[in-house]
């Protein structure tokens, strides 16, 4: 795993400022294809900026950004649809169920009906959801919307997941359970024949560091 | 942009102005009909022309804009557009003049090109309130851009509808400023045409300027604040400057 | 199916169930429509209406009944994540324009099949233009419906929606309410539809709706960026 072709992500001096206000400057990565990344740092440093560029939800102010091989942001369409994103929003529609926005993200994703079914039963089965999909999410509890929200986010089985705070919300079992969906590539039960990169913002550095390959620190207004 | 330039320009307006002022004023024979209140003439339609012409070149900026992402062409469409807009105060004031001077009231509805003139203005007063009404500033402009292109189809249309109304329901007896005009009336026209032109031109690059030096100075300023040499009594920067695109060198 | 129809079929009937579900904008405008009906009854203390009198009031109240719906088109996207979905999805941008466009055309169409017959109930002594009005409404849905979702999708990212959505909206569908009350008017006269100019007036509906579909559906993309 050497050499720029293997990297899942690279990013050289990447800067992101909200008008005055530097959110990263000068962030350097470099993370290996297959590798599980933790991304550490205290509120404000810029996680989740880091994460919404690195989806292309946000466009870099400067710097080389790297992603897949696509370099953003002005190759940002090759990207759709290989991402899988988890912020904190759930990006889930309230008076949808929790089954009927997932049969939408497929047919947005362009699955096959048949195959799309099986996923979700299956993905909705391994965190327990499979008896509440089929109410509205707006009568969901904070977990399980985040449950639902981690089925959305694997439902299309993404080359590269980017998670913010993916425990957030759950219960110890619940985070057991989610393991099997955005654990590390090497846990995850849908990854077989992929390779899967993992990107997760934590707050539990102990944690990060004892699962993860690789650490990124943010402090506030500098990159590590 | 710079203000090189500026300083002969504005000569070379002020002249011109001045030339086509005393053409309507001293040597372009009276209206047979109309009489002196036919000047305004000279003065209102140029100014409508100009101001017309200035909305659409607003959107043509808009469009480079987005094509580019570069913010000056943003700062060109708001100032365009601004201008316009002050413009077209002028033109609205001197329309109800005119119709005042001709038909005894101050407002004419079967008068296609000035009810047309109305709505192109208050749709471009709805501008300003659309860029307060967003923060961030790379989407601010980006929206801005898209109403002045949207904007800008508009104006020609609206014109095509507008006049279709009247047409179709009584034809319409005066003929403003097209055809028959005799020469020495089409030429002051054209002086006077070229002038306004040249008056617009002179107050976008004259802002254009003031905003490109207020940007400076808050980025000189931040670089002092930065450095612990100074304190802002303005962090945010004043309202006006939140509406306007900023004009910082990167 | 294309990708892009089957993303335009599945956002066109999420939105579709979502408002069967909810009720939230539809019984709204035609509610609107009808009570505005009955303002305009006492307010033109008149009973009956025709001609161009007719015209106008059928179609500001439409206008106005419209402009409820365009609030609302893009709330859930912002407001429950949306249009970030569907910005990581392998979808064309402009597709998402197309689907909204669409829903707000169908609920134009449910709100007109409602309110213009009881437009007719209370005010027309005379029903026969109702049908040659089919096209004119059909064309004046089209151009609210690419104009509305284009400002509705500005005015949803801003801090002032509600006002912004009348502001801008307006002034653009003035030459629109200009050829649909040209167009109209003839029809409801008191003596019997005529049709004057009347294929004039859907011509310039017509070019108006492409000028502002085709606007829509290539600045669409840059209102979607962050």
């Amino acid at each position: 795993m050497n050499g720029a072709a293997d990297n899942a992500i690279r990013l050289r001096g990447l800067d992101r400022e909200y008008g005055d206000r530097a959110a990263l400057s000068g962030v350097d990565l470099d993370l290996p294809s297959g590798a599980s990344l933790a991304v550490l740092g205290p509120n404000g440093s810029g996680k989740s900026t880091l994460l919404r560029i690195l989806a292309t939800l946000l466009r870099p102010s400067r710097g080389e950004v790297s992603v897949l091989g696509s370099s953003l942001p002005d190759e940002a369409w090759k990207l759709r649809g290989r991402i899988g994103f988890l912020g904190h929003e759930p990006l889930l529609y309230e008076d949808l169920t929790g089954r009927e926005n997932l049969e939408f993200q497929a047919r947005l994703y362009g699955l096959p009906r048949e195959e799309a079914s099986a996923r979700i039963e299956s993905d909705l089965d391994l965190l327990g959801m499979s008896r509440r999909a089929g109410y509205r999410v707006s009568d969901y509890s904070a977990g399980m919307k985040q449950r639902i929200a981690i089925c959305r986010a694997v439902l299309h089985r993404p080359a590269l997941l980017l998670l913010d705070e993916p425990d957030s919300n759950l219960d110890p079992e619940g985070r057991e359970a989610a393991r099997a969906l955005i654990g590390h590539p090497k846990e995850i039960g849908w990854a077989s024949g992929m390779t899967v990169t993992r990107v997760a913002v934590s707050h539990d550095p102990e944690r990060a560091k004892a699962e993860a390959d690789q650490v990124l620190e943010l402090a506030i207004g500098v990159g590590a | 942009m710079s203000g090189r330039g500026l300083k002969q320009l504005s000569i070379l307006t002020t002249l011109v102005m001045l030339a086509g002022l005393l053409l309507v004023f001293f040597w372009v024979p009276m209206d047979d009909v109309e009489g002196f209140r036919q000047k305004v003439f000279y003065i209102h339609v140029p100014l409508a022309i100009v101001a017309l012409v200035g909305f659409m070149a607003g959107g043509v900026e808009g469009f480079r804009h987005l094509r580019t992402n570069d913010r000056r062409h943003d700062a060109n469409s708001y100032v365009f557009i601004h201008m316009s807009v002050i413009f077209g105060v002028a033109v609205l004031i001197t329309g109800m003049l005119w119709a005042k001077a001709s038909w005894g009231h101050y407002w004419v509805w079967d008068e296609p090109t000035l009810v047309s003139f109305l709505i192109v203005f208050l749709l471009y007063c709805t501008y300003y309130p659309f860029r307060y009404a967003i923060e961030d500033r790379d989407r601010q402009a980006r929206y801005a851009s898209v109403f002045a292109i949207t904007a800008g189809a508009f104006v020609p249309l609206n014109f095509m509808a507008v006049r279709m109304a009247e047409s179709l329901i009584h034809p319409r007896v005066f003929a403003t400023s097209e055809g028959g005009l005799p020469g020495s009336m089409m030429f002051t026209f054209l002086v006077m045409l070229v002038a306004v032109g040249l008056l617009w031109i002179t107050l976008v690059k004259l802002e254009l300027l003031g905003k490109q030096t207020s940007g400076q100075v808050s980025k000189l300023r931040r670089a002092l604040e930065a450095e612990g040499f100074a304190t802002s009594a303005d962090p945010e920067g004043t309202v006006g400057r939140r509406i306007a695109p900023n004009l910082e060198s990167r | 199916m294309t990708p892009s129809l089957q993303a335009l079929g599945a956002i066109v009937a999420k939105d579709l169930r979502t408002e069967l579900r909810t009720m939230r904008s539809l019984p709204a405008m035609i509610l609107f429509a009808v009570t505005t009906f009955i303002i305009f009854r006492f307010g033109l203390d008149r009973t009956a209406l025709s001609g161009s009198l007719a015209s106008g009031v059928v179609w500001t109240t439409l206008l106005f009944a419209a402009v409820l719906g365009i609030n609302r088109i893009f709330l859930p996207e912002r407001e429950e994540g949306g249009f970030d979905a569907f910005r990581l999805a392998p979808v064309d941008r402009p597709v998402l324009f197309v689907a909204k466009a669409t829903v707000l055309f169908l609920y134009l169409v449910v709100l007109e099949v409602i309110v213009v017959p009881v437009f007719a109930v209370f005010f027309l002594n005379d029903w026969s233009g109702l049908v040659p009005l089919i096209p004119v409404l059909l064309l004046t849905n089209l151009g609210f419906a690419a104009l509305g979702t284009l400002i509705s999708s500005m005015a949803v990212n801003s801090r002032a929606r509600d006002l912004l959505v009348p502001l801008l909206l307006l002034p653009l569908v003035v030459p629109l309410m200009i050829a649909a009350t040209g167009a109209t008017s003839p029809l409801l006269d008191s003596g019997g539809p005529s049709f004057d100019k009347f294929g004039t007036w859907l011509l310039v509906l017509g070019l108006y709706d492409g000028v502002f579909c085709l606007v829509g559906y290539a600045v669409f993309d840059f209102l979607l960026e962050d």
